[in-house]
């Protein structure tokens, strides 16, 4: 029984966290003996969908069909569900994004499968249930689950496990699953994306500020910084709430959760809500002028001292090191 | 329209994270618990909002035992008319989403609204769970929610964006951050709630596909290595050379 790695595309091409969903799901299956299929909806070349072979699947397979043009986390589940029932899978991976989040615990329900949402590490096999380890109390502790059912499904949380390449050879086929647009409950009307913009969600840096910055027309040495390390922005909740940024740049407890490799932050004291949103950084750098600052026992490296002076210069020093001097 | 929104209970966000029972249980002495914020600051707002200006009811369900009728009151003192306890302790999602479905089934409502995720298990399951139980439409992370009749337009968070859907009533969604602003109980809304009913559901059978073994808690931070404001310098090398980030 082959493990199912479903493989969500984006503008034509795959992402980071769909490699480490496919070496995940490789990796799972060598466990259990068996191979890792991906699953693709979108129509794309031979080429492309090879490219999730480098990391251990030996079959690439595509469901194209004008039914899936749009995300639809039902309908997406119920191809799945066929898919996997046609392909004889009883274990399915997910990245634990946007898509993964959506669809996967509709599929559970369908196929009657335990589910583990966010696993951080391989899952340890003891007779036919699966151990998985996963953040809870939103990153303050870790629970090892087990998933008990015949039907296991693992999304796993971006960044945290590596992708492998490995020297495997994939084929790429075509799977005739039977959908149409008229099952369709959910109709995309308007897709908006922030152009230019580096992904919160996706990125590797993560420069944030807080109201340590005094007011929005200060933004400008947080938005440089950015620039000059290829991040995305990010900022505290009371920033947001009195709108010197945008509430989509709102990470901690009630706004979105950040993973970066490097995590910057700026004039943030460091309240418990919002490190609940970015304790999962591999590296934290805070700054700021108040030495007791609760986000200094966060971070990895800390520079005490006024932002209005630390920033330009660390901006200098940035651009210093990007340019090789 | 009729709306049910499910609450969960969690423990209160600055709760010392500890464990019992040789770290098999959360210990929950001391522990304050509230109604786990997406829920209630976004799920049931925004629902009471909708009722306000077209009508309809909002009851609120949680699933769990009889001292989570703390909570349940408060959900009251916000403004749901009514509420029903599935009287159970939680297993897991699935068994949460089953006794959720359950009840949809037996009652019919127009709306189930969820938050995006609670704070205890960060797992963003219940919902969508329900939603492929129930077979209705579901939309995850929603952070608006407006009623055209027989359909209702919702913006759903993406990556690097948002966009706008249709979904066609019944459905799910599970509610983020944008959906509605949080609302603090009025003395009126607290006297109101201590006599509005609180239904009390047995739980219905279901299987447990999966269970919680042991709990840990992270490493600690090796602490913090401080580099003088003086030279910063010397931060851009450990950035590249130690951590190897940039």
């Amino acid at each position: 029984m082959p493990v199912l790695v479903f493989a969500e595309s984006a503008n034509g091409t795959f992402k980071k966290s769909n490699f480490e969903a496919v070496s995940y799901g490789a990796k799972v299956a060598a466990q259990l003996g068996t191979e890792a299929f991906v699953v693709s909806f979108e129509n794309l070349s031979d080429d492309v969908l090879k490219s999730l072979g480098d990391y251990g699947a030996t079959k690439i397979y595509r469901i194209a069909n004008d039914a899936l043009k749009n995300f639809e986390a039902g309908l997406y589940a119920k191809v799945l569900h066929d898919a996997a029932k046609k392909l004889n899978a009883n274990v399915v991976i997910f990245s634990f994004n946007y898509e993964g989040k959506a669809i996967a615990p509709v599929l559970a329900a369908k196929m009657n499968a335990g589910y583990v949402a966010g696993a951080f590490a391989l899952p340890e096999l003891e007779g036919s249930t699966m151990k998985i380890r996963k953040n809870v109390f939103s990153g303050k502790a870790i629970a090892l689950y087990a998933i008990h059912s015949e039907n296991k499904i693992i999304a796993l949380t971006p960044n945290t496990v590596a992708p492998e390449k490995t020297e495997n050879k994939c084929s790429v086929e075509n799977l005739d699953i039977t959908v149409s647009s008229t099952e369709s409950k959910v109709k995309v009307k308007e897709v908006v994306k922030a152009s230019g913009k580096i992904s919160l969600s996706d990125a590797d840096i993560v420069v944030s500020a807080g109201r340590g910055l005094k007011g929005p027309e200060n933004w400008g040495m947080v938005e440089e910084m950015a620039t000059i390390l290829g991040a995305a922005t990010a900022c505290s909740r009371p920033v947001a709430d009195i709108h010197w940024r945008p509430h989509e740049e709102h990470v901690g407890q009630t706004g979105l959760t950040v993973r970066p490799n490097l995590y910057i932050a700026l004039g943030i004291s460091g309240a418990i809500q919002h490190l609940a949103g970015v304790n999962g950084s591999k590296v934290i750098v805070v700054i700021n002028k108040d030495p007791e600052a609760p986000f200094f026992k966060a971070a990895d490296y800390g520079i005490v001292g006024d932002v209005f002076e630390v920033v330009p210069k660390l901006n200098e020093a940035f651009k210093k090191f990007k340019s090789g001097a | 329209m009729k709306f049910l929104v499910c609450i969960s209970k969690a423990p209160d966000t600055t709760t010392k994270i500890a464990f019992t029972d040789n770290n098999t249980k959360f210990n929950n002495d001391k522990v304050q618990f509230i109604i786990n914020p997406y829920d209630e600051w976004y799920a049931l707002v925004r629902a009471l909002e909708l009722k306000e200006k077209s009508g309809g009811t909002v009851t609120v369900l949680n699933v769990g035992a009889v001292d989570n009728e703390a909570i349940i009151r408060k959900a009251l003192a916000i403004g749901a008319d009514d509420a029903v306890r599935i009287d159970a302790e939680p297993a897991d999602a699935m068994f949460v989403a089953k006794q959720i479905a359950e009840y949809v089934k037996a009652n019919a409502f127009d709306i189930v609204l969820c938050g995006k995720e609670t704070i205890d298990y960060n797992g963003s399951e219940v919902g969508g769970m329900i939603a492929g139980l129930l077979d209705w439409g579901f939309v995850s992370l929603a952070s608006s929610l407006e009623l055209n009749g027989n359909t209702a337009t919702l913006n759903r968070e993406i990556a690097g964006g948002h966009e706008t859907v249709e979904v066609s009533i019944p459905f799910v969604l599970s509610a983020a951050k944008g959906m509605a602003e949080a609302r603090i109980p009025n003395m009126r809304g607290i006297m109101a709630a201590r006599t509005k009913p609180i239904t009390v559901v047995p739980v219905a059978a279901s299987e447990n596909y999966t269970s919680i073994l042991s709990y840990e808690l992270p490493k600690e931070k090796t602490g913090v290595r401080l580099v003088s404001a003086d030279n910063v310098d010397e931060l851009v090398a450990l950035l590249h050379n130690e951590a190897k980030v940039i």
